[in-house]
């Protein structure tokens, strides 16, 4: 147990020192861009936030599949854990978004094919908390969650071909800049990954534990009627 | 010793933490009558539920003619017919035409032949065109207890059958359970109503927090000492 | 054989009870035809901007529509236990569940049959003008949202919040069936090239058929209770 603990908590202390570094590369080291200047650099948490949000979904359809086969309930753990810490990521993602293309584009809001799809992703998730937090029955609760996580993941591709082929037949208002990234940007983007996905797993880690525990809960609950 | 119909090896259900029943075991045969009482949520519904394979055990196993639960098809399912206290009716449909849908999904020969005979029994066929909607609490039963029946099944599963009904309603019920107890069908009976289940039955069972604390032969004990001993159990 | 009889006798049961009930088809009918009108007073009479979004407004009532008859539908199912009824029958579970599926179908496209000459006398459009393609639009389009309609009224209806959760569950992910049914649907109002719908058919079949091959994957751990 103090060994648990101990291991735990050294991870939260690797995470916070790495997302510091991040902080710094990401707002001081890492160069300027030349035409947008010092609010490009809100890219760096953007991009990472995006890549966890879509991991996160990525584990809760994978944990569903998992659950609807083996029918053990850490799984659902999992996979709700995951859920709701991708969508917070996929809030962040949502938030930094407008605020760099406001400056930039000149408009808060586009409706450009990865940011769209980000929207209708956090509205599939939305459902799938909410869901779960109408349905008393930890069966019920657990399956009908699981074909959501799903159906709402293969879901995501579909609906990014969609809005791309309907975008290309408006005339597209605004495009993403260029690709090539400075290879400075581009270590300092990885870097920003690397720590996102470390703060991702110390939140499952406790998000799983919260999870494991509140079923714990309810089971003594059921043993008092 | 008779080849067991239905056998539970050490079943466990879990729901989440939830431990609805805890290690199981018991096998009933070819024309058994149980009846089986249990307090509010000791796990009574659970285990009619993975009797009549409605849902699957989480550990240990369940034979049906020495066959696992997982080996059968869907067409095994015909063996069971279920009264629940739900109706498993559609009210805005007429008795005639709930219980030729049912027929088909059941697959049953000669289907208005069958229902007359039944509708008969419980003294409904007088009102086969009626719409369900209008049939009181007893009528309703007695047309499930038809719905039930209609393919004929080895097992008669029945879920607090006794709930609700007026006296009518519940003596041709008895009288039905009687016939089938008769022509050697098994029965399987969850019921609070202690008089009504041990009259009826020829094993006695009680169900207290997931595990089967009692089961005997109803000839082994008279309903004084069964009632005594389901107070001792339940308080315990 | 035996599958398509048990899909074919929970069809009939179905339109029966709908004959008798008449609960789904007439409310729909008239939520979509007063969606039709509502709608038609957010431009001035006559003008030309209405042929661009007359498509779209037609979906929107259909979908509104079907998804007030999709809850209708299920609950009539779980009013007297019915649905467990039709699982416990010795029948394949999936068959129960594309009977549902079709019924669904059946429902709304005749709903899309009585609205659609009233919405194109209405509005001025002929929807028809440029072939009979706008049919084929409406089957696929609409056997996407019933697919997926229907296993989501099954979860929904099991929810405390029951009419909420379906819409919440259900707009998001078939964004791609609105989107390529509208998309479509115009080339064909605004006489465009023929050639443009076709990669939206293509989206659309292939919705169908990949929701259609999920659902029967999931379903039979879904209401396994």
């Amino acid at each position: 147990m103090l060994k648990k603990i101990f291991s735990v908590k050294s991870l939260d202390i690797l995470m916070v020192s790495f997302i510091t570094i991040a902080l710094y590369i990401a707002l001081v080291s890492a160069p300027s861009e030349k035409v947008m200047g010092a609010v490009q650099r809100i890219f760096y948490f953007h991009v990472a936030s995006a890549w966890i949000a879509f991991f996160a979904f990525f584990i809760t359809f994978v944990f569903s599949i998992l659950f609807l086969i083996k029918q053990d309930y850490r799984f659902d753990d999992i996979a709700e854990s995951s859920a709701e810490i991708g969508i917070l990521f996929c809030t962040i993602v949502l938030i930094t978004g407008p605020i760099w293309a406001r400056p930039i584009w000149g408009v808060w809001w586009t409706w450009d094919p990865r940011l769209t799809t980000t929207t209708i992703l956090w509205f599939i998730y939305a459902g799938y908390i909410m869901l779960r937090k109408f349905i008393e029955e930890a069966d019920k609760r657990a399956k009908f969650a699981a074909a959501i996580g799903i159906i709402g993941f293969i879901d995501v591709p579909i609906v990014f071909f969609s809005i791309r082929w309907w975008r290309t037949i408006h005339p597209n208002v605004v495009q993403k800049g260029g690709g090539g990234l400075h290879p400075d940007m581009l270590n300092a983007m990885l870097f920003a990954i690397f720590a996102f996905s470390l703060l991702y797993l110390a939140m499952m880690i406790k998000r799983v534990t919260i999870a494991s525990l509140n079923r714990k809960i309810d089971s003594l609950g059921e043993n008092h009627e | 010793m008779p080849e067991s119909l239905v056998e539970f090896k050490n079943v466990n259900k879990k729901y989440g933490h939830i431990h609805a029943l805890r290690g199981v075991s018991v096998s009933f045969n070819k024309g058994e009558f149980v009846s089986i009482f249990g307090p509010n949520g000791a796990g009574k519904s659970t285990f009619l539920k993975l009797l009549c394979t409605m849902t699957a055990p989480t550990s240990g196993q369940i034979l049906y003619e020495s066959v696992p639960l997982n080996k059968l098809q869907d067409s095994f399912r015909s063996k069971f017919g279920v009264i629940s206290h739900q109706p498993f009716l559609y009210s805005e449909l007429t008795a005639m035409e709930n219980l030729r849908f049912y027929a088909k999904m059941y697959n049953v020969a000669d289907i208005d032949d069958r229902i007359k005979t039944l509708l008969d029994k419980v003294e409904l066929y007088k009102r086969r065109n009626d719409k369900v909607r209008g049939y009181s609490r007893g009528m309703l039963q007695r047309l499930s207890i038809t719905r039930a029946l209609l393919h004929d099944p080895d097992i008669v599963v029945l879920d607090e059958p006794y709930t609700g009904l007026d006296t009518h309603a519940s003596d041709i019920l008895t009288r039905i359970l009687t016939e089938l107890f008769g022509e050697h069908k098994t029965i399987i009976m969850v019921t609070h109503n202690m008089k009504q289940g041990y009259d009826a039955a020829s094993r006695l069972a009680i169900i207290k927090g997931g595990s089967l604390v009692l089961d005997m032969n109803k000839s082994d004990i008279s309903i004084t000492d069964f009632e005594h001993k389901y107070t001792e159990a339940v308080s315990r | 054989m035996k599958y398509l009889s048990t899909v074919l006798a929970i069809i009939n049961k179905d339109l029966l009870h709908e004959l008798k009930s008449r609960e789904i088809v007439v409310s729909m009918l008239l939520f979509s035809v007063l969606t039709v009108v509502v709608f038609s007073f957010i431009f001035e009479p006559g003008s030309e901007f209405k042929n661009e979004v007359a498509g779209g407004i037609l979906w929107m009532s259909f979908v509104f529509a079907g998804i007030l008859g999709l809850n209708k539908s299920m609950m009539s199912e779980i009013t007297g236990g019915n649905f467990s009824a039709l699982l416990l029958a010795p029948v394949d579970r999936s068959a129960i569940f594309f009977g549902k599926a079709a019924s669904n179908f059946l429902f709304i496209t005749l709903v899309e049959i009585f609205t659609i000459p009233l919405f194109m006398v209405l509005y001025n459009v002929n929807i028809f003008a440029n072939g009979f393609m706008p049919a084929v639009i409406f089957v696929l389009g609409t056997y996407g949202f019933s697919i997926l309609g229907t296993l989501f009224s099954i979860i929904s209806v099991n929810t405390r919040t029951r009419e909420v959760m379906l819409p919440l569950l259900l707009l998001p992910v078939i964004v791609p069936v609105i989107l390529a049914s509208v998309q479509a649907l115009n080339v064909y109002i605004l006489g465009h090239d023929p050639a443009d719908a076709d990669k939206w058919l293509k989206l659309l079949g292939s919705f169908d058929i990949i929701f259609t091959v999920v659902v029967f994957a999931v379903f039979d751990f879904i209401v396994e209770d």
